[in-house]
C-alpha cells in the first residue's frame, strides 16, 4: 500500500539549510555525536537567518539511532541551539528515509496552517551506534543486584557465562531485515540478480559517484557545507570518504561483504557508514513575508510506498512513480534527480525497473515503461557510495542539495527519493524559487 | 510561632521551638558582620543560653547569599592595637557563644559564604549549603594581608584536617558546595527546595558532628605538625616572599605553636590579626579591595542586555575574548576566515572550560553558545561586536565600513586595538562616535582589567555602556584616553626597556628579574618581554616612541631580527622548553649593580606620573588600579601613585634626579612630581 501525501493546503517553501560534512566511520566513535552533528549543522544556519532560534514553531529531526542521552534528539537539539524551552520538538523514525520524514511532518503541519516556521532535517552519527548487552547478560544483571548478601552474589557469580558477553552491535541489527532475515547488502544482492546487473556495471557507477564527488568539492559546488570543529583543534570541512585514487582495476578485486564468495556488493559499491546531520529551514507564506526570507524552492509533492522487504532497494521506484503518475509527469519533465545510493546496484535496479514494461505494469501499475532516467541528470555531485549515507540525515541531505543544484543550474524541477530499509521508499517532488 | 525583629536580624521560633535566626542586614544588599550585627546577635544569643530552644538555625535573608565576612569599612580608620584587638575579640565572643550553646545549631548556607561569615558558619555544628554553582565557601582573609580572626584558625584544621584547612585559609580560594562537602567543611550539600527541611531534620535527628577520618586525623598531631608546617611554608614561599607577606607565615606558625591549645590559639588569633590589620600590607591590600570596588562601580550592568557578542579575528586575543564571553553565558559568534584558526578557539575552549566548568553537560553548553563562524552571519545579530584583527589602519577602517551597515539599531561596536588611535579607525564609519576600545589584555582568563578607551569624539554613552558589558563578563573597566599605549602598556613600555637596556649593558637578565620580584611585581621585566612577544614588545615600542620620552633599545631589534621572539619562537632573552624558561644561574659571588631596582621603578613612576598629568585616566586612585590589574605591579605597595607617597616624593624624586645625571635624559622627573 502506498499513501500519497500531496499538498493540498499552503504552500511550503523551504528558505535555508546547511549540513555537516559527512565523516566516514573509523572503527571506533567519531569526534561527534549525534546531537553534537545536528548542533553544528543548526548553528551556523541559524546564525544567518534574519529571525532568533525562539521564533520556531517547532523542531522535528528524522534519527534512527540517537544516543543514549538523547532519545528525544529533536528535542535536545533545539535546546542546544538556544530555541528555548518553549519550542516543541519531536524526533521521527523511518530507518534511511527519517530525515526526509521530519521535512514531510513540517511540511504537513505548515501546509495545514499548524506552524509557520520548523526547523526541520535529519542527523546519524553510525559510529557511535550503541553496542548492547544481550539478553541473557541483562537477565544476569538482575539477578546480581537483586543479590543481597555474600551467598547470593557468590550463587548469581556462579551462573554467569561466557556466552552472556557476546555483544550486540546495534550497527549490524540496524542493518538487517529482522522479518525476511537479510542484510541489506543481501537485498541489493537480489534485485542486482532480479535485473541483471553485473559487478563491473556497479562498479562503474561507484567510481562515477566518486568522480562527480571530487568535481563537486574542486569547483566549491557543496556550500550548504558548514566546517565541524572538535575539541582537540581539528577543523572538518570536506565529506571525508571520498577515493580519488580509485579505479575499476582496484574495484575488481575486492571481495564482496554480504554474499561472501558469490556476491557482487562490495564495501566499495555500498554507501560509506558515516556521520552527519542535514538541517533545513521550512516555512510558510506569511513567515517567508514577515522575516522576508529568501526562498531556495518549495516541497510540491511527496510520496511513501511499501513493497517487499527482501526487495528494498527498488523503494525509490514505487515511491516516485505514484507523484509522476499523479501530477502528469513523464521523466523529461524533472530537471534533476537525487536517488539516495545506498548500493550503486540499487539504484542501477530503479532505473531499470522503470525502464522495464513488464515491471512497471505489474508492480507499478503504469501503462507502460517509465523509460531510463539520463544518468547526467542524476545523483550530479555524488551520493551515498562516495560521501556516505548517515541513514538519518540522508533524505534531508539529498532534498536540500537537489534545491541548491535547481538553483545553481537555474532550473525547476527535482525528485529526490530514497530505499529504505524494511521494504519502503520515500519520494519528495520539489521546485525551485517562489512561483 | 513566635516572631521578633531586630533591625538587622529576625528571630522564629516554630512549633517544634527551632529558633531560626535571619540575618538581613539593614540598608545594604550584602550581608556583612559589621559592629552593630554583632551587637545585636550577642543580645539574642543571650537567652539561649539558659532557655534551651530544640535547635538554632542561621540563615540569611538576602538572596545573594549567607555572609560576606566581616565589615572592611570598619577596619580602614583603626590606628591602635587596642582597637583592633576590641574590634576581632568581639567577632570571636559572637562565634563563640554559639559554639557554646546546647542545643544543635546550624548554618543554613546559599551563595557566599566568606570570611567571617564562614567562621561564624564553622562556630555552628552543623553546616548545610546549597548545591547551587552560586554557593561559594571560604576564607579569603589572606588576600587582605592578614589571616581568619572570628576563631577560624582554631575550628577549621580540627573539623577537616591540616592539609584542607591550611590550604583555604592560605590560598584564600573559594570552593563549590560540592567540594566543601568532599572536604566535611559542610554537612550537607542539598538542593533549594530541600535546605529548609534538611536542617530541621538534622536539628531533630542530631547526628555525630563531623570529624576528619584516618590519617587526616592524625595531621593536627603535635609531632605531624613540624613537618607538615615546613612543606607549607615552601609553598606558600613560591608565591609569596615573606618580606611582603607576612600572614601566611604567622597563621603558619600559630597553627604550628598552638593547636594544641585552642583557648591559647584564640587569643593568639586575635593578637596576630591586629598586628597584621594595621600594617602596611593589609593597609594597601584593603586599599586595593577598595579600588577593585570603584572599578567594579564604573560600569552600570542595566545600561546594556548584551546576549550575543560577536567577535571578528579568531587570534589569540579575538579568540579569548569570544571564549571568555561565551563562559560567562553569552552567545559568542566568533569570526575568522581560516577554518584552521577557529579550530584552535574551539579547542582553547575546552580546555579553558573543563578546568573551570567540569560538569560535561555545563562544558557542552558552553561549548554551544560559541560559535565558529567562518562567514560572519553573526554580526547583525550581536549586541556587542568586537573587532580584534591584527592592528593595520587600511584592513580595519574596511572592516568597519562592511560591518557597520550590518549592525544591530544600537549595537556597541568596538575594537581591541591596542596602539591605533581610535579618532583614526573611526574616520570610517559613518557614526564615528559609536567607535570605543575595549582593550584586553593576555591572557584574558587571568587578567580581569579592560581599558575602556574613548577618543574625543566617543559618544561617553557608548563609553559607558561598554563599561558596562566589562561588568555583564565580570572584568572591570578602566575608562582611558586614547592615547599611545593607553594606560597599561604605556606604563609597562619604559619599564621594559630600560630592562632590555640593562640587558644590553651586560646585567645578566635573572638579575634583572629577580630585582623586579624582590619589588613585588608578579614576573620580571625581561620574562614578561618574552611572554608578551618581542615582536609586539617591538611594535608598541617604537609607536611610544614616536610620541614620548623613549628610546628603542637596538638590542630588543636585534633579537626580533633574529627570530628571537621569546615564548612563542622557544628563545628570546631567555630559552624556553613549553613556556617555562631555562634562566641562567647567577655566578656565585656575582653583585649586580645596586641601582637596577631603581632604574626599572623609577621609569615606571614616572611613567605613571606622566599619564596623570596627561589625564590618561581620571584621577591617581584609578591609575594606581588600573596598574595594578593591569599590570599585576606589587598589589601590597598599593599603586605606583601611592607607593610614591608612602615612600617619599622628594625621595623619590632624588633618586631620580640621580639617574638622570648618569643615565641621561630618560630619566627626567615629569612635571607632575611638582603636583604629587
Amino acid at each position: 500500500m502506498a499513501n500519497g501525501t500531496e499538498n493540498a493546503g499552503k504552500t511550503v517553501y523551504i528558505v535555508d539549510g546547511s549540513r555537516t560534512p559527512q565523516l566516514k566511520a573509523k572503527n571506533k566513535p567519531g569526534p561527534f555525536t549525534a546531537g553534537d552533528l545536528a548542533v553544528a549543522a543548526g548553528r551556523p544556519l541559524l546564525a544567518r537567518q534574519p529571525f532568533e532560534p525562539g521564533d520556531f514553531d517547532e523542531v522535528i529531526l528524522g534519527c534512527v539511532m540517537p544516543g543514549p542521552d538523547e532519545a528525544n534528539i529533536a528535542r535536545v537539539t533545539a535546546l542546544r541551539l538556544g530555541c528555548g524551552k518553549h519550542v516543541p520538538a519531536w524526533t521521527v523514525q523511518r530507518n534511511c528515509a527519517s530525515g526526509m520524514q521530519a521535512l514531510d511532518c513540517a511540511a504537513h503541519d505548515i501546509a495545514a496552517g499548524r506552524a509557520s516556521l520548523v526547523l526541520a532535517g535529519g542527523v546519524e552519527s553510525m559510529s557511535h551506534a550503541p553496542v548492547l548487552l544481550n539478553t541473557d547478560m541483562v537477565g544476569w544483571l538482575g539477578e546480581w543486584s537483586a543479590a543481597r548478601n555474600f551467598g547470593a552474589k557468590l550463587a548469581a557469580l556462579s551462573k554467569l557465562r561466557p556466552a552472556y558477553f557476546t555483544p550486540i552491535i546495534g550497527l549490524l541489527r540496524g542493518l538487517t531485515d529482522p522479518v525476511v532475515g537479510l542484510s541489506m547488502g543481501q537485498t541489493a544482492e537480489n534485485i542486482a540478480h532480479r535485473f541483471n546487473i553485473g559487478r563491473e556495471q556497479m562498479d562503474t557507477f561507484a567510481l562515477e559517484s566518486h568522480r562527480r564527488l571530487a568535481k563537486a568539492q574542486d569547483e566549491g559546488l557543496l556550500n550548504e557545507i558548514e566546517t565541524l570543529y572538535d575539541t582537540r583543534g581539528n577543523a572538518y570541512e570536506h565529506d571525508d570518504g571520498l577515493r580519488r585514487d580509485g579505479d575499476l582495476a582496484k574495484l575488481a578485486k575486492l571481495k564482496p561483504v554480504f554474499d561472501r564468495h558469490f556476491g557482487n556488493v562490495t564495501a566499495a559499491n555500498s554507501a560509506q557508514i558515516t556521520d552527519g546531520a542535514a538541517l533545513l529551514i521550512l516555512a510558510s507564506e506569511e513567515a517567508v513575508d514577515k522575516y522576508q526570507l529568501p526562498v531556495l524552492g518549495r516541497i510540491i509533492d511527496s510520496q511513501w510506498a511499501g513493497l517487499e522487504p527482501a526487495q528494498m532497494g527498488l523503494g525509490p521506484a514505487h515511491a516516485m512513480a505514484p507523484i509522476m503518475r499523479r501530477r502528469g509527469l513523464t521523466i523529461g519533465d524533472i530537471d534533476y534527480w537525487e536517488i539516495n545510493e545506498a548500493f550503486a546496484a540499487q539504484v542501477l535496479a530503479c532505473l531499470a525497473a522503470w525502464n522495464d514494461d513488464d515491471y512497471c505494469r505489474t508492480e507499478l501499475g503504469l501503462q507502460g515503461a517509465m523509460g531510463m532516467i539520463d544518468h547526467a541528470r542524476l545523483n550530479v555531485d555524488g551520493s551515498g557510495v562516495s560521501l556516505g549515507h548517515p541513514v538519518g540525515a540522508s533524505g534531508a541531505r539529498i532534498v536540500l542539495h537537489l534545491l541548491n543544484v535547481l538553483k545553481r543550474t537555474s532550473t525547476r524541477r527535482g525528485m529526490a527519493s530514497l530505499c529504505i530499509g524494511g521494504g519502503q521508499g520515500g519520494a519528495m517532488l520539489v521546485e525551485s524559487g517562489r512561483e | 510561632m513566635t516572631e521578633f525583629t531586630y533591625k538587622n536580624w529576625r528571630v522564629e521560633r516554630d512549633s517544634d521551638a527551632i529558633v531560626w535566626l535571619h540575618l538581613d542586614k539593614a540598608g545594604s544588599a550584602t550581608n556583612v558582620l559589621s559592629g552593630d550585627v554583632l551587637e545585636e546577635l550577642n543580645t539574642i544569643l543571650d537567652p539561649f543560653i539558659s532557655e534551651q530552644p530544640r535547635g538554632l538555625i542561621i540563615l540569611s535573608g538576602k538572596a545573594n547569599g549567607f555572609i560576606a565576612g566581616a565589615d572592611i569599612n570598619e577596619f580602614v580608620p583603626l590606628k591602635e592595637t587596642a582597637d583592633a584587638l576590641a574590634l576581632i575579640q568581639r567577632g570571636q565572643k559572637a562565634c563563640d557563644k554559639i559554639a557554646a550553646l546546647k542545643c544543635p545549631t546550624v548554618a543554613l548556607i546559599h551563595g557566599f559564604c566568606l570570611g567571617g561569615g564562614m567562621e561564624l558558619a564553622l562556630a555552628c555544628r552543623y553546616r548545610i549549603a546549597d548545591d547551587d554553582a552560586r554557593t561559594r565557601l571560604g576564607l579569603p582573609e589572606i588576600k587582605l594581608g592578614i589571616h581568619p580572626g572570628f576563631g577560624g584558625t582554631v575550628r577549621l584544621p580540627p573539623l577537616v584536617g591540616a592539609p584542607a584547612a591550611m590550604d583555604l585559609m592560605l590560598t584564600g580560594r573559594a570552593i563549590d558546595a560540592r567540594a566543601a562537602k568532599k572536604m566535611g567543611l559542610i554537612d550537607y550539600a542539598v538542593p533549594t527546595r530541600h535546605l529548609k527541611r534538611a536542617a530541621r531534620g538534622i536539628v531533630m535527628n542530631p547526628p555525630a558532628p563531623h570529624r576528619p577520618k584516618g590519617w587526616l586525623a592524625l595531621t593536627n598531631n603535635s609531632l605531624v605538625r613540624p613537618l607538615l608546617a615546613r612543606t607549607m611554608r615552601a609553598k606558600v614561599a613560591e608565591k609569596a616572599p615573606a618580606a611582603h607577606y607576612p600572614a601566611p607565615y604567622a597563621l603558619i606558625d600559630l597553627w604550628q605553636k598552638h593547636a594544641d591549645d585552642p583557648v591559647r590559639m584564640m587569643q593568639e588569633e586575635a593578637a596576630s590579626v591586629a598586628r597584621f590589620v594595621l600594617g602596611d600590607t593589609a593597609h594597601n591590600l584593603v586599599r586595593v579591595f577598595f579600588l577593585q570596588e570603584r572599578l567594579k562601580s564604573l560600569g552600570k550592568k542595566e545600561l546594556i542586555a548584551p546576549r550575543h557578542v560577536h567577535v571578528i579575528g579568531g587570534g589569540v586575543m579575538g579568540g579569548d575574548i569570544a571564549i571568555w564571553c561565551a563562559l560567562q553565558g553569552m552567545r559568542v559568534t566568533v569570526q575568522d576566515r581560516k577554518h584552521e584558526t577557529l579550530a584552535k578557539v574551539i579547542k582553547r575552549a575546552y580546555a579553558l572550560y573543563k578546568k573551570r566548568l567540569k560538569q560535561p553537560r555545563l562544558i557542552q553548553a558552553a561549548l554551544d553558545r560559541l560559535i565558529p563562524d567562518d562567514k560572519g552571519a553573526g554580526v547583525s545579530h550581536a549586541d556587542v561586536v568586537i573587532e580584534a584583527i591584527f592592528e593595520d589602519i587600511t584592513a580595519k577602517q574596511n572592516l568597519y565600513r562592511q560591518v557597520e551597515p550590518k549592525l544591530k539599531p544600537g549595537a556597541l561596536l568596538a575594537t581591541n586595538t591596542s596602539s591605533i588611535p581610535l579618532e583614526v579607525l573611526s574616520e570610517a564609519l559613518a557614526n564615528p562616535s559609536r567607535l570605543v576600545g575595549l582593550h584586553f589584555f593576555n591572557p584574558v582568563a587571568q587578567m580581569q582589567l579592560v581599558e575602556i578607551v574613548s577618543s574625543p569624539i566617543t559618544d561617553p554613552g557608548v563609553a559607558r555602556q561598554a563599561a558596562a558589558f566589562a561588568r555583564h563578563i565580570d572584568r572591570l573597566p578602566l575608562p582611558v584616553k586614547s592615547s599611545p599605549g593607553f594606560l597599561v602598556n604605556r606604563v609597562l613600555m619604559p619599564y621594559l626597556l630600560e630592562a632590555v637596556t640593562m640587558e644590553w649593558e651586560g646585567v645578566p637578565a635573572t638579575a634583572i628579574d629577580k630585582a623586579a620580584l624582590d619589588f613585588g611585581m608578579p614576573m620580571g621585566p625581561i620574562r614578561l618581554a618574552d611572554t608578551v612577544g618581542l615582536d609586539i614588545c617591538l611594535s608598541v615600542a617604537e609607536i611610544l616612541s614616536q610620541r614620548l620620552n623613549v628610546d628603542v633599545p637596538p638590542r630588543l631589534r636585534e633579537l626580533v631580527s633574529a627570530g628571537r621572539l621569546g615564548v612563542k619562537s622557544g628563545q628570546g632573552f631567555y630559552t624556553y622548553h613549553g613556556d617555562k624558561p631555562q634562566m641562567p644561574r647567577l655566578k656565585p659571588g656575582y653583585v649586580p649593580p645596586s641601582d637596577v631596582a631603581e632604574r626599572l621603578i623609577l621609569r615606571f613612576l614616572n611613567e605613571a606620573a606622566a599619564c596623570l598629568r596627561e589625564g590618561v585616566v581620571a584621577d591617581a586612585d584609578l591609575l594606581d588600579a588600573g596598574v595594578i590589574f593591569g599590570t599585576g605591579f606589587a598589589p601590597f605597595r598599593g599603586g605606583p601613585i601611592h607607593y610614591v607617597h608612602e615612600s617619599g616624593v622628594e625621595t623619590q624624586r632624588k633618586k631620580l634626579q640621580a639617574l638622570e645625571e648618569h643615565y641621561g635624559k630618560r630619566f627626567v622627573a615629569d612635571e607632575e612630581w611638582a603636583e604629587l
